[in-house]
């Protein structure tokens, strides 16, 4: 819903992302405030925007095998395992600079997603749900196997000699790949391919007899969405350089993944954004502040209040979300956005 | 040639369990097309619930099993009516996460009520073995497969010849047809589910009395009884047996024979290259109903 007298008047300005001056002053000083953050925000403040940031990319992964071409994929944490263990061992053990790393770590990724969504074209739904989810605990057995459960310390990224080993100076990196990842997710609806997609999810079968290569676009999907996934996992690695391990790629992260587009708003990048931010929010900031007052208060609690307050307010969001707002975050904001708009004639 | 007969008989036993845990999957989804992932998560929690009525509560073990039978009851009954059908409609995705959510609440509840433990239900089945020539069998895992072969004939017969067996078979082929027939549906999805987590707590407390009762007790729910579901096919009773018995052999037989070569552990994931192998050859499983798609 636009608001009375803005107008299209050419092509180039109906197809634009940010379309009024006003829009373009708001980004403008967002992405200040994001370049100035480390100057105002704390160090613990700067680590959770890290982890958003590495959230961020992932989740705009699975937007698009999920939420644009409806192919579910519970293995997400997996596949970020993949990226994360190929450009440590690029960067540690065969010493190769970062740069090249960080783009085989998102190829690698893409190529295991491949294998495994190979069977996409034959099942859906439930059969590819539980054919994903094999892939969740295969990827992490081998990962297991090949480089054991202890934590396996990673150099530093360095571009050019300057090396990234603090956290402030990660959050640059990290802000500026997921930028550019959500910018490419943003602008993939809007390419063949994106149309292809969400035809895809849609009903796969007109798809086909519309002419899309099913099988074609269904793989590109797991491989785009996979590359956002070792991409991360390469940052991952990097960020918390001495302690990358299996038990960090578990189911639970893959859910809670999928959980944050449910919660942001299926098949809307802006719903990724929301959902993502919103959740580690909860998890990392909420979950940690109550958890000692609900053992203060309830003394019978064991020990590991912080995760499993985080795990059951996760869950009870998610739950609530589904049956209360299937549509999420970005739908409210839709709604906020379209009523301020019409104001006060909101008819 | 020993050392096979040894594994085929603990494949057998274990997938016995296996079969009936799948079985709970199988009642939810013939009867709602729901594939409940919290399955596992319940089955821990439930076994959980014995353990503490017998040991911390100090109650004869009977009435422990009997109290987490009645609470299954209403927890199926609760699930179905405040959680799945708010959801009735909703994309499949939608049902996957939020029985994956449920799952990770009952987790989040167990982390909290027992911590990360690993505790012995009280011994309720003798467990001296039994030679039968060259093979040996752990008599409470014979005990297991023995409940598991009744439960599976009881709910056979209760499928065949009671009008609420049937109804849930109506329900399952056509729920249109089923309520043109005076059935109501609605009860009827909650009587499987009550039925699905009654079967959970039963397994529970099988596998825990064979193991142990511990916060991965949940898994088998995700990465044995999926295969074994999916083997046997997803509507199908019998099919869960023989599935179950399928990917118990496998497992120890694949696991017993290539532990050694590819090290520990493999037996746990072997299920799972099998259900990826089915996936891609036979993804409706063994008795299986094979669907076809239009547009």
């Amino acid at each position: 819903m636009r608001p009375a007298g803005t107008y299209d008047t050419t092509y180039g300005q109906d197809m634009a992302t940010v379309r009024t001056r006003a829009q373009w002053i708001m980004l403008a000083v967002f992405l200040a405030l994001l370049l100035a953050f480390p100057y105002f925000g704390g160090i613990r403040w700067i680590g959770v925007f890290n982890l958003m940031g590495i959230t961020l990319i992932t989740v705009f992964g699975l937007h698009i095998t999920t939420g644009l071409c409806g192919q579910i994929n519970l293995g997400q944490a997996a596949f970020m395992a993949v990226g994360a263990y190929t450009s440590a061992v690029l960067t540690t053990k065969l010493g190769l600079p970062f740069l090249v790393a960080l783009p085989c770590a998102g190829i690698m990724a893409g190529a295991v997603g491949l294998f495994f969504g190979a069977p996409s074209l034959r099942i859906k739904g439930f059969y590819l749900a539980m054919s994903t989810l094999a892939a969740q605990f295969i990827i992490i057995w081998a990962v297991t196997k090949l480089f054991g459960t202890a934590a396996m310390s990673v150099r530093y990224a360095s571009i050019g000699g300057f090396l990234f080993d603090t956290d402030t100076k990660m959050y640059y990196l990290i802000i500026t790949l997921t930028l550019i990842a959500g910018l490419a997710a943003l602008n993939l609806t809007r390419t063949r391919a994106g149309r292809a997609f969400t035809a895809v999810r849609d009903n796969d079968l007109a798809a086909e007899v519309m002419g899309i290569n099913l099988f074609y676009y269904k793989l590109l999907a797991f491989f785009i969405g996979c590359l956002y996934a070792g991409i991360a996992g390469s940052l991952w690695a990097h960020c918390w350089s001495f302690s990358i391990q299996p038990l960090q790629f578990t189911l639970r992260d893959s859910v809670w993944y999928l959980g944050m587009i449910i919660v942001g708003g299926v098949g809307s990048p802006l719903g990724a954004v929301l959902g993502t931010v919103s959740i580690r929010l909860l998890d990392k900031v909420f979950a940690p502040y109550i958890s000692p007052i609900l053992a203060a208060a309830f003394p019978f609690l064991r020990a590991n209040v912080t995760y499993a307050a985080g795990a059951i307010l996760f869950a009870l969001v998610i739950i609530i979300f589904l049956i209360k707002q299937p549509r999420g975050l970005a739908h409210w904001w839709q709604l906020i956005k379209a009523s301020y708009r019409l104001w006060p004639y909101g008819y | 040639m020993d050392q096979f007969l040894q594994f085929l008989v603990n494949g057998i036993m274990i997938g016995g369990i296996y079969g009936l845990v799948a079985l709970g999957l199988v009642l939810v989804y013939k009867s709602s097309r729901v594939l409940n992932l919290a399955h596992g998560s319940f089955l821990m929690i439930l076994a959980w619930l014995c353990w503490s009525f017998a040991e911390q509560l100090g109650l004869p073990i009977w009435l422990s099993i009997l109290l987490v039978l009645v609470i299954s009851v209403l927890a199926g009954l609760g699930v179905e009516r405040f959680m799945l059908r708010p959801l009735i409609g909703q994309p499949i995705l939608a049902v996957i996460i939020a029985t994956l959510a449920l799952g990770y609440l009952l987790e989040g509840v167990a982390i909290m009520a027992w911590g990360a433990d690993t505790k012995g239900l009280p011994e309720f089945i003798p467990r001296e073995a039994i030679w039968l020539g060259p093979v040996s069998i752990a008599q409470h895992y014979l005990w297991a497969f023995g409940i598991a072969i009744l439960l599976f004939v009881l709910l056979y017969l209760f499928f065949r010849y009671t009008k609420m067996g049937l109804g849930m078979q109506i329900v399952s082929e056509d729920q249109q047809v089923a309520r043109s027939l005076g059935i109501r549906v609605k009860n009827i999805l909650a009587q499987s589910w009550a039925f699905a987590l009654v079967i959970a707590a039963i397994s529970g407390i099988l596998y825990a009395s064979l193991n142990s009762v511990n916060n991965g007790n949940a898994l088998i729910g995700l990465t044995k009884a999926l295969p074994v579901m999916l083997l046997g096919g997803l509507e199908s009773l019998y099919g869960a047996l023989v599935g179950g018995i399928i990917v118990g052999v496998f497992e120890i037989v694949v696991g017993g024979y290539m532990d050694p070569w590819v090290g520990g552990g493999f037996s746990n994931v072997a299920p799972l290259f099998l259900m990826l192998v089915i996936l891609l050859i036979r993804p409706y499983g063994i008795f299986g109903w094979q669907r076809i798609e239009r547009i």
